[in-house]
């Protein structure tokens, strides 16, 4: 993995007020297309078995190379086991993308981390693990929640696989310059209440289309005191408002975060990197096309009650009545309830729970486990309750076994299962059976998205365990 | 990835009066296990498609006979959630080559354009017009000519016009992908990374 040129850029216009952005945005232009999109150059491309097959494939048929084979990293995630992964996987067609994966990689000459190796995991927890994810770079994947590795002041989004083969062919992607948004949270959150909290929040707020056609910078006092951890769980569910990735510019959290990690700069280049990136900061004055400011203390530890991220509200509150709805909006709530079995104005409180998922590239990482293990810790597992708890990664695994939160999770009656994208997507065998509900910390509630049939209910690690102790939706700060 | 050159269509159109359908609903992520790109027509909309034994569901839009065509027409927020550009084959091997929607998701409407299934944004009267027509007469056709950049409801003459960036809209009408353009800058991008 060869170090990165720094892309800083040319300088602008000293007048100039640009948000955090255009600086990475416009350092990367390698050419504007007359009446069309940018080429963008691309830093870091992370790949995985189920959106690159077809994408290599497209290289073969037009007699293409791998243009720039260090700037990618692959791994399985999708579709692998979370128990007993040294065997050969059962599924043929799973077993087959992820064979295909290493044999793509092989043949071009890109970093592979494949099952069971120490880099092994969920592709957007790897890349920041190892240092590969840097403040300042473009970042692309064919992954939607790509947006994670935003968290560090790095542009990153998701592709289609046309555009990964456009990125295995020349390092470029074609992409028209999005709009800004700002998210300003001021305050302090309170107890219980997590990143994960702050963008359910944001969603049920703005929408699952509210940040189409934008990338966001989060900012204010209650971002800045989150975690490297938190920073990712917030910038993982960017997409879900409909915005293509979110930000969070780079200062000493971030920078103590790369520090010393595996493809971190070193010596003089760290000098240098750390230098550039205290300049990522969005300029005074200058404009977003769109902004909108919460308050930390009206955020509670959230759920989602319906079929998409929007469908969120606290813990504590009821479901809508939706008697101010029509038309298209009303089917749609109707539908969604329908599909959840839950009724206009329920209470959440309460309600049954069957499975709990913690884990996935919104909430898979070690923290997230420090969180659930210490909430359960001294309590039982619910009776009739399933717990799966998949780590994001290898790394993570180990460092749970390394502090003895497989221990708590044992004593609790729950087991760990080993790392993958597992039921956020259920491509593996891990599916919540059909009508039951599962309280998750995935990042996705559609239909059928945990298995056909499967009702999903998002929420954080805290609400997760406290549903994992309790066999129904409750509070987390009444346990506090 | 080759796909038909896009000029002009004169067809029956779809319905599918539904918000915020995401790309788990139009391909969900069991039948993503291909390494080819070839039959996931057959599993467009699967779940809402056909029941638990497979047997078609009867009012599902796409089971209902008196509906065809090659346009498909759904509501605001179509195409959100992953970024899968199995969603935008899906559709396109199920023989569709133009999806209508008052909004679409970001990266949904590229793939659909990088693999010539036109995303048509209509405002959203004009979306209800379409689907009142549909309701009206299902073998209402409607004309979606890509040069003049306009979406037509025959019965009616009313038409509205639709935004395609320059460049995209060449390569809609030539049949034509970014890479083989990316691939002949290649002395451009390696002097950009000095």
């Amino acid at each position: 993995m060869s170090d990165l040129k720094i892309r800083s850029g040319r300088k602008n216009n000293f007048m100039e007020a640009k948000t955090l952005f255009d600086k990475i945005w416009d350092a990367h232009v390698v050419k504007q297309v007359e009446g069309g999109p940018n080429v963008l150059y691309i830093d870091r491309h992370f790949i995985h078995e189920v959106t690159s097959p077809v994408a290599f494939l497209g290289l073969k048929t037009r007699g293409l190379k791998v243009f720039r084979p260090d700037q990618t990293t692959a791994t399985p995630d999708h579709n692998v086991p979370t128990i007993d992964q040294n065997l050969s996987i059962k599924d043929e067609l799973s077993r087959n993308q992820v064979e295909m994966l290493k044999k793509n990689c092989e043949e071009s000459g890109i970093t592979h981390y494949g099952l069971g190796s120490d880099g092994h995991g969920v592709v957007h927890i790897i890349g920041p693990e190892m240092g590969l994810t840097q403040p300042g770079m473009t970042i692309v994947c064919g992954d939607s929640h790509t947006s994670t590795h935003g968290a560090f002041g790095a542009i990153a989004f998701g592709i289609g696989t046309s555009e990964v083969e456009m990125v295995l062919a020349s390092q470029c992607i074609m992409q028209p310059k999005p709009k800004k948004m700002r998210i300003t949270v001021n305050g302090t959150l309170g107890k219980g209440v997590t990143a994960k909290d702050i963008a359910l929040y944001i969603i049920s707020q703005i929408t699952t289309s509210g940040g189409t056609g934008h990338f966001i910078e989060y900012a204010g006092p209650a971002i800045t005191s989150l975690s490297m951890e938190g920073r990712m769980t917030l910038c993982n569910l960017s997409i879900e408002s409909g915005a293509r990735g979110g930000m969070i510019a780079p200062d000493e959290t971030t920078i103590n975060y790369v520090k010393g990690r595996k493809f971190a700069p070193q010596g003089e280049a760290w000098d240098k990197a750390v230098a550039y990136w205290e300049t990522l900061i969005s300029d005074e004055g200058a404009q977003f096309d769109t902004e909108y400011t919460f308050d930390a203390a009206d955020i509670e530890p959230m759920i989602t009650y319906g079929t998409n991220p929007g469908m969120g509200l606290g813990v504590s509150q009821t479901i809508p009545t939706g008697s101010d709805m029509e038309g298209t909006d009303k089917a749609t709530f109707l539908k969604s309830l329908k599909y959840m079995d839950f009724n206009p104005g329920d209470a959440m409180k309460g309600k049954k729970v069957d499975f709990v998922f913690l884990g996935s590239c919104t909430n898979g990482r070690i923290e997230d486990f420090r969180a659930f293990a210490d909430f359960v810790k001294g309590k039982q597992k619910a009776e009739d309750i399933t717990v799966w708890l998949v780590p994001g990664s290898k790394a993570v695994e180990s460092q749970i076994i390394a502090e003895g939160l497989d221990k708590i999770f044992e004593a609790a009656g729950m087991a760990l299962r080993q790392p993958g994208c597992s039921a956020c997507l259920a491509m593996n065998d891990d599916k919540i059976p059909e009508g039951k509900y599962a309280v998750s910390t995935s990042n996705r509630n559609f239909e059928g998205r945990q298995g056909p049939g499967a009702r999903t209910l998002l929420a954080s690690p805290l609400t997760a365990a406290a549903a994992a102790v309790t066999g129904v939706i409750a509070d987390p700060r009444d346990f506090l | 990835m080759a796909y038909d050159k896009f000029s002009k269509i004169v067809s029956p159109a779809v319905p599918l009066p539904i918000e915020n359908v995401d790309t788990d609903q139009i391909i969900p992520a069991r039948f993503l296990k291909a390494v080819e790109r070839k039959g996931f027509g057959d599993n467009l909309f699967r779940d809402w498609r056909y029941d638990k034994s497979n047997q078609p569901i009867a009012d599902f839009p796409l089971n209902d006979g008196k509906y065809t065509g090659k346009i498909l027409v759904g509501a605001k927020n179509f195409g959100s959630g992953s970024s899968r550009e199995h969603a935008a084959w899906a559709i396109y091997d199920y023989g569709f080559r133009v999806v209508v929607s008052s909004f679409f998701a970001d990266i949904f409407k590229g793939n659909a354009i990088n693999n010539g299934l036109l995303p048509v944004v209509v405002s959203p009267a004009f979306l209800e017009k379409i689907f009142a027509a549909i309701e009206a007469d299902p073998t209402a056709e409607f004309e979606v000519d890509l040069p003049s950049q306009s979406f037509t409801i025959k019965a009616t003459g009313e038409s509205e016009e639709f935004d395609i960036n320059p460049y995209k809209k060449h390569c809609l009408q030539n049949g034509l992908d970014d890479i083989d353009y990316l691939v002949s800058l290649k002395d451009e991008i390696a002097a950009f990374e000095k």
